[in-house]
């Protein structure tokens, strides 16, 4: 690592493989910093050190990224596997981690691809081990090449009937599958229907998912009005409401899923600007056209500013980086225009479906906001749903003087999975919009470091932060 | 849980709480335990309630074990090494045992 590029990227999912790519591509000094050992994000995890054999087992969509991968490779960027940004400025200084060594270096263009993270479902007994989100279930299965046989899969959304199907493809078996998805989803989302239309593929894709499930025989429970995970150290079972009666399945897995959110905290925790989004219920960074946020030279990429998928996430990578390419005065209005049109054209067709499955695979209240109250909403530092609602009734107006009430947001994840519950929960409970109630407010450091990291930081000389 | 593949490469020894487990040489920490069917890794500072896996992705912080003597590491973003020993962590972390910064968010509202 050098002390500094023309454009670092943060992050080597879909959206900051491609922008990092374009970048190296025309002349600049690049950097990739990402977090786990190997390119590639969460959608195509370990796409360049497969654990699984047959390629059937993930599909066709999966091995798409071994192309970005390819393209990343043969550029000159260079990048980091393993390396944890913990700190990026509004100056574009990058504070990061790898292998226990923390350094500082700059960027004139930064580009944040951090990718989306799952939606909490904060329903009773979500901590209890044997508990796991579907996304993590299917990281095992791409890197690992590890299935648990016999799980209950409960929630909503094309994850879940996608890894579903996966384990069904492997072989896997599959308790019972418990879906979330109000009934009532489907007449909202009728009216984008005619707009999704023009994705067919997509749309026969989630089709066939569902039919092979129905297919192989797999129990099959819709409309799920209310969840329950029990056990005492251990998951020990799950209880579900249908039809208004409760019926009990006794497991020691379950994966848990509702869709995803972006990844704010680093774009957040810089100063970029967030807005609610009502139809994805979660923030989203405001960008311009090419990405760049309202801190200069920072620029948000990919599904870490709205979920739009793997290929949209794509496009808007290629996008940002022909855009940090005209800033650094790489190339011109002329030539970015040109270089970005087909990606843009592809996002135009990746965008008609996305109403759609946002009105369709929307989460109810009832697994957003925990009606009871012993149900943990921060999950490190046990703060439960009545806890906040006394807070709120005792005068706590935001999430951030919910800190102070409770200590809730204030663990090691960082309000990554309780972030949006207490927004929204304060903002019924005060009866205000959850764009005045705000989120919780984020600082540096996002991650974890080691003290003595950051001391080693402080008495390093200037000439010895560049390692390597 | 179950392995649907092995590439046939040479398995490493680790330990967890003493005990020998098999790992693939590209697991992280949390996918050779799980491997074996360990799925309790720590408890909490709260209450000492058990805790494991849930995000695999290094964002929910659920998996932290104390490996080679240093507590607060995270299971799901370290690779397994050679003779590498593993250990719950229990409860808030113990005391003259190196621990990562845990409350960078702040109080101010």
């Amino acid at each position: 690592m050098k002390n500094h590029y023309d454009i670092a990227v943060i992050g080597a999912g879909p959206a900051g493989m491609a922008a990092a790519t374009v970048a190296a591509e025309h002349g600049a000094s690049v950097l990739l910093l990402d977090e786990q050992p190997a390119a590639g994000g969460q959608i195509y995890r370990s796409i360049g050190r497969q654990a699984l054999t047959d390629r059937h087992i993930l599909g066709a969509d999966y091995y798409q990224g071994e192309a970005l991968l390819s393209a990343l490779q043969a550029s000159d960027a260079e990048h980091i596997a393993g390396a944890t940004v913990w700190q990026l400025s509004t100056e574009r200084e990058i504070g990061v981690s790898k292998d226990g060594t923390a350094q500082l270096l700059t960027a004139d263009q930064v580009i944040i691809a951090t990718g989306a993270l799952e939606r909490p479902i904060p329903v009773p007994g979500w901590t209890l081990p044997g508990a796991m989100t579907v996304g993590g279930a299917q990281v095992l299965l791409k890197s690992a090449a590890l299935a648990e046989p016999d799980a209950v899969f409960a929630g909503s959304g094309p994850l879940l009937y996608l890894v579903a199907n996966q384990y069904l493809k492997a072989g896997v078996p599959i308790r019972a599958i418990l879906d979330t998805t109000p009934r009532n989803n489907m007449v909202r989302a009728a009216r984008y229907l005619p707009a999704a239309l023009m994705s067919v593929p997509a749309l026969m894709k989630g089709r066939r998912w569902l039919s092979e499930l129905h297919a192989a025989g797999i129990p099959f429970v819709k409309d799920i009005e209310d969840l329950k995970l029990i056990g005492e150290d251990a998951l020990s079972g799950v209880e579900y409401r249908h039809g208004g009666r409760w019926t009990r399945i006794d497991t020691s897995r379950v994966f848990l899923h509702q869709g995803v959110v972006p990844n704010v905290n680093l774009a957040m925790a810089t100063g970029c600007a967030h807005v609610w989004s009502e139809s994805q219920l979660c923030w989203q960074a405001v960008t311009d056209t090419w990405g760049e946020s309202d801190v200069p030279g920072v620029a948000v990429a990919g599904d870490g500013v709205a979920i739009n998928g793997a290929r949209a996430a794509q496009c808007l990578g290629h996008i940002a980086g022909y855009g940090a390419l005209h800033r650094c005065g790489r190339i011109d209005t002329r030539e970015r225009n040109w270089h970005a049109a087909p990606h843009r054209r592809v996002l135009a067709k990746e965008w008609r479906i996305r109403p759609f499955l946002d009105a369709m695979f929307r989460p109810p209240e009832q697994f957003r906001l925990p009606a009871d109250d012993d149900t943990i909403v921060c999950r490190c530092e046990e703060v439960t749903a009545g806890r906040i609602r006394e807070s709120v009734a005792l005068g706590c107006l935001g999430p951030n003087q919910l800190k102070g009430f409770s200590r809730c947001g204030m663990g090691p994840c960082q309000g990554r999975f309780c972030g949006l519950t207490i927004s929204e929960m304060i903002a019924k409970h005060r009866g205000v919009s959850v764009a005045e109630v705000g989120a919780l407010r984020l600082r540096p450091p996002v991650k974890p470091l080691m003290l003595g990291e950051l001391a080693a930081l402080a008495s390093a000389p200037e000439s010895q932060s560049e390692s390597d | 849980m179950r392995r649907l593949s092995h590439d046939g490469s040479k398995q490493l020894r680790v330990t967890f709480e003493g005990e020998e487990l098999l790992a693939h040489p590209n697991d992280t920490v949390a996918a050779a335990l799980l491997a074996t069917g360990q799925w309790q890794f720590r408890t909490t500072p709260v209450s000492e309630a058990p805790r494991g896996p849930f995000c695999m992705m290094g964002v929910c912080f659920e998996c932290l074990v104390e490996i080679d003597g240093v507590a607060n590491r995270q299971a799901c973003m370290t690779e397994v090494r050679d003779g590498m020993r593993i250990n719950r962590q229990s409860g808030a972390n113990h005391m003259g045992i190196p621990v990562a910064v845990d409350d960078a968010s702040g109080t101010g509202s």
